[in-house]
């Protein structure tokens, strides 16, 4: 049985809507990714499951029962921001047994046990105030946890971090979502980050859903050509320049950098109009006849400069048919 | 399927709201707007129609267009003085880091939570015949006014800048001064914008005590120079001229309702800003801060001073120096000047001054705790602006005008308060509730919201979140706030010189009556008596000043 149901979900801010009719369901135990660029509503869908925002329209249930009404604290849900909001007036053990005192079950034992969950044992008696962002946010997961909530709702949980922090961070979350068996919703506007964590993937665009899926079905067919374009898709192409890509290919493709590689007597010629150095080797933007301006890639022993005639291949790993 | 339906808010929510309203809001409608809408009445009606020949005639006489114009002529020279004076102190105090700063910073505060009568006191002592400054023959006169009025709010102007200058991220100014900017360059274009909103708030505000300064006035002024409020003051108790009052305190709402428009304003741009942490906005002293250190240290001194020569004429008595004057607070005065000995009075005081808290601390909490919240209905959130604003006019309007109100109004059933203790104490805990207020709000206000969501989304109902947030960061800054309210009711004297009971009279009242009838030991009582005054409010605001709370004293 479905355990989230929204249901033609709407929230307006001054009459503007920053959610508009989004439907969406959710497994027990399934991770759902809400992907989507900045000021696309993602975060006010999580709140209005949380219960933080009144709903113009529609309906929230869980397990087939309108929670709609049901207030922020009643919900049994727990929220994760962004910036984790820890208490600044507790220790990091007062933060994370909060959830237990409510419940009135406080036990040492279980925030140890959190603690380490989040790998942090024997911080529990530092202020939070001298933590780091990385562990601040890991208190933040933990005092989460503690709740045993229902359902888990994560604010870019991970985005306030740096990029090493954060791929390692993801890693761990997937895993202690794994571990405790937690149903999750999970919102980001960063792709490696969604499908790093989630088991599905929907993308918010202007206020809206525009697809569902898993998040290789949803890299591997983009729904239209502006969720490619968000997903790091640089090109879309149609017609005669689609197929002349993918022969077979009868809709629109889209193509990323690592779509075409600079090769020695490859199938395809054209010419370097611009080539920068990258950490792999090089990028380059290509003219390709019959199809125009393409980035594609060139490897550390292919140095190429401007106005330089190469040959080309494509790389199916760097292209997606638009479904 | 899609059902529509529209979700009401939480009920707990609108109840709070309307609880937490409903407290402050009948407090100040009982004790604040009725009795001034009374007393404003009598000088627009007469026999129940509106008369404003009132105003013709009361305006009209030279008098009062004289003291209106020393009124405002004054406040505004005052403000003026103190911003110029004020801004490179707060400089030096707060955005050079030295040794002894927290003792400057200290004593530049001290005056400003010095009783008014005390002050009036300290600068008669000083300047009369005899005294430290005698020679300069100042006594009674309108620069003699002017230099009590500056003693006093210096401290606004320092401490509201102050604290923004503090918060100012100073790579801005390092970043102009890279761009090729001089230091004075600097100032005039990145931070003199930043402090503007900080400085119109706090010369606005010192405009305002200026205009209704009462006690230090009525001492040092005589019958030559007064403001409204002294006028005010004279017209009821000794002319008994009700309606001239009434007209004058119209008069004196209406310019203290634009003067705190202007401040709101001011107020709501600053708290835009971001502030850093102190550490990144200090430095150490240099060689171009050597003007600012110079007029600190110069209003350092001159601050000092009354202080000073209220101590030591405190030790003078008929027969040389000693404690005289201090051991006659056991007595009732020369030729029976009180009806209490001194230490009643100051016991009366201490136990005023308490209720007074209390009730300027629940009222004020309360208020804070409600205009703090951001409802998403814009009409809400404009209701919430205008009731801050209305907390904060009896900062403003005539205690004078409050006290006499309450005469008139808390005298019929359910309020026939007249003969009853507890209005000496609602009147202070009034003049008391906007310094709660302004220093408890601002720390509500800069709670993250979301902070209070995290605590919801792990199951608390709201008052727990109420409990476990607000009321857990609120802790330091409501006692702080508390400490402050006691100094100001322990000095209050505008209204509790209307309200007091002869029997029952606090230690202001006794000192002023003091002075009111010299000769033999009353005057050396009322400096000795001054002088106690004086250091029980410092002992609580030094005890206050312990806990650090920024927001203490800034508007």
């Amino acid at each position: 049985m479905t355990a989230l149901t929204i249901d033609g979900v709407t929230v307006s801010f001054d009459g503007t809507a920053a959610v508009d009719d989004v439907s969406l369901g959710l497994e027990p135990g399934e991770v759902l990714g809400i992907l989507g660029p900045s000021g696309s509503g993602k975060s006010t869908l999580l709140r209005s499951i949380a219960g933080l925002e009144r709903l113009d329209a529609g309906r929230i249930a869980w397990h087939g029962d309108d929670i709609t009404a049901v207030p922020v604290h009643r919900r049994g849900f727990a929220l994760m921001f962004q910036d984790g909001q820890l208490f600044p007036h507790r220790t990091v053990a007062q933060n994370i047994a909060y959830p237990l005192r409510i419940a009135r079950t406080p036990s040492h034992a279980r925030v140890a046990e959190l603690l380490a969950l989040v790998g942090l044992a024997g911080f529990g008696d530092r202020r939070v105030t001298e933590l780091s962002g990385g562990e601040q946010q890991r208190v933040a997961l933990a005092r989460s946890l503690a709740a045993e909530p229902r359902l888990l709702l994560l604010d870019e949980p991970l985005s306030s971090l740096d990029r090493e922090l954060r791929e390692r961070l993801a890693g761990d979350l997937r895993r202690i979502l794994d571990e405790t068996g937690t149903t999750a919703v999970f919102v980001t506007h960063d792709q490696d980050e969604a499908f790093a964590v989630s088991d599905r993937v929907a993308v918010m665009i202007g206020g809206r859903v525009r697809q569902t899926g898993t998040p290789a079905e949803v890299w591997r067919r983009p729904a239209s050509a502006e969720i490619a374009r968000f997903l790091g898709y640089t090109t879309v192409l149609g017609g005669d320049a689609a197929r002349l890509v993918r022969p077979r290919s009868d809709g629109a493709i889209a193509l990323r950098a690592a779509a075409l590689v600079v090769t020695h007597g490859g199938p395809v010629a054209a010419t370097v109009v611009r080539s920068t150095p990258s950490v792999d080797g090089w990028r380059v933007r290509l003219a390709v006849p019959g199809i125009g301006e393409l980035d594609g890639i060139a490897g550390a022993q292919h140095p190429v400069s401007a106005g330089e005639a190469v040959t080309v291949r494509f790389d199916d790993a760097g292209i997606a048919e638009l479904s | 399927m899609t059902s529509r339906v529209r979700v009401r808010p939480a009920p707990g929510t609108i109840l709070a709201i309307v609880l937490g309203a409903g407290v402050p809001v009948a407090f100040v409608g009982v004790f604040f707007a009725w009795p001034v809408a009374a007393m404003v009445g009598r000088g627009l009606f007469v026999d129940g129609a509106l008369d404003l020949t009132g105003f013709g005639e009361v305006l009209a006489r030279p008098r009062t267009l004289r003291l209106i114009g020393l009124t405002i002529g004054q406040a505004a020279l005052a403000s003026v003085v103190c911003v110029v004076l004020g801004l490179p102190i707060a400089h030096v105090l707060y955005r050079l880091r030295f040794r002894g700063q927290r003792m400057l910073r200290a004593l530049v505060v001290l005056p400003f939570v010095l009783p008014t009568v005390v002050v009036g006191v300290a600068f008669r002592t000083l300047l009369r015949e005899g005294g430290l400054l005698g020679s300069l023959q100042l006594d009674g006169t309108f620069a003699a006014i002017m230099l009590a009025l500056v003693f006093f709010n210096v401290a606004v102007v320092v401490r509201t800048v102050g604290t923004t200058w503090e918060g100012l991220d100073k790579r801005q100014e390092e970043a102009a001064r890279v761009l090729g900017a001089s230091p004075v360059r600097v100032w005039l274009t990145v931070t003199l914008p930043r402090l503007a909103p900080a400085i119109t708030s706090a010369a606005s505000i010192v405009f305002l005590f200026c205009s209704t300064a009462f006690g230090v006035v009525l001492v040092l002024g005589g019958t030559k120079f007064g403001t409204i409020e002294t006028e005010i003051y004279l017209l009821t108790t000794q002319f008994l001229d009700l309606r001239g009052a009434s007209v004058l305190s119209v008069t004196q709402l209406v310019v203290v309702v634009l003067v705190l428009l202007v401040a709101a304003r001011a107020r709501g741009r600053r708290t835009a800003q971001r502030r850093v942490d102190s550490a990144r906005s200090g430095r150490v002293p240099r060689l171009g801060d050597l003007p600012a250190i110079v007029v600190t240290v110069a209003v350092a001194g001159f601050l000092a001073l009354p202080i000073v020569a209220l101590l030591l004429r405190s030790l003078r008595t008929a027969d040389g120096w000693g404690l005289g004057n201090y051991l006659a607070l056991g007595t009732t005065g020369s030729r029976n000047a009180l009806v209490v000995p001194v230490w009643v009075a100051l016991g009366n005081s201490l136990a005023i001054a308490v209720q007074a808290t209390a009730l300027a601390l629940v009222v004020g909490l309360a208020a804070s705790l409600v205009i703090s919240r951001r409802p998403r209905s814009l009409g809400l959130r404009r209701s919430l602006a205008g009731f801050d604003a209305v907390l904060m006019l009896p900062l403003g309007v005539s205690a004078v005008t409050v006290g006499f109100g309450f005469l008139i109004t808390l005298n019929t059933p359910p309020f026939d308060l007249r003969s009853s203790p507890v209005l000496v104490p609602i009147a202070q805990a009034l003049v008391a509730l906007p310094l709660v207020v302004r220093t408890i709000l601002p720390v509500l206000t800069g709670i993250d919201g979301r902070m209070r969501e995290s605590a919801a989304v792990l199951g608390s109902p709201p008052w727990r979140v109420l409990r476990d947030v607000d009321l857990a960061i609120v802790g330091r800054p409501v006692l702080a706030a508390s400490g402050f309210a006691f100094a100001v009711a322990l000095g209050e004297f505008g209204a509790t010189s209307f309200l007091s009971r002869p029997d029952r009279p606090t230690l202001p009242v006794v000192i002023f009556r003091l002075i009111g009838l010299p000769g033999g030991d009353n005057f050396g009582m009322a400096i000795a008596a001054s002088v106690v005054l004086a250091a029980v409010t410092v002992a609580v605001i030094a005890l206050v000043e312990r806990l650090r709370v920024g927001t203490m004293g800034a508007f």
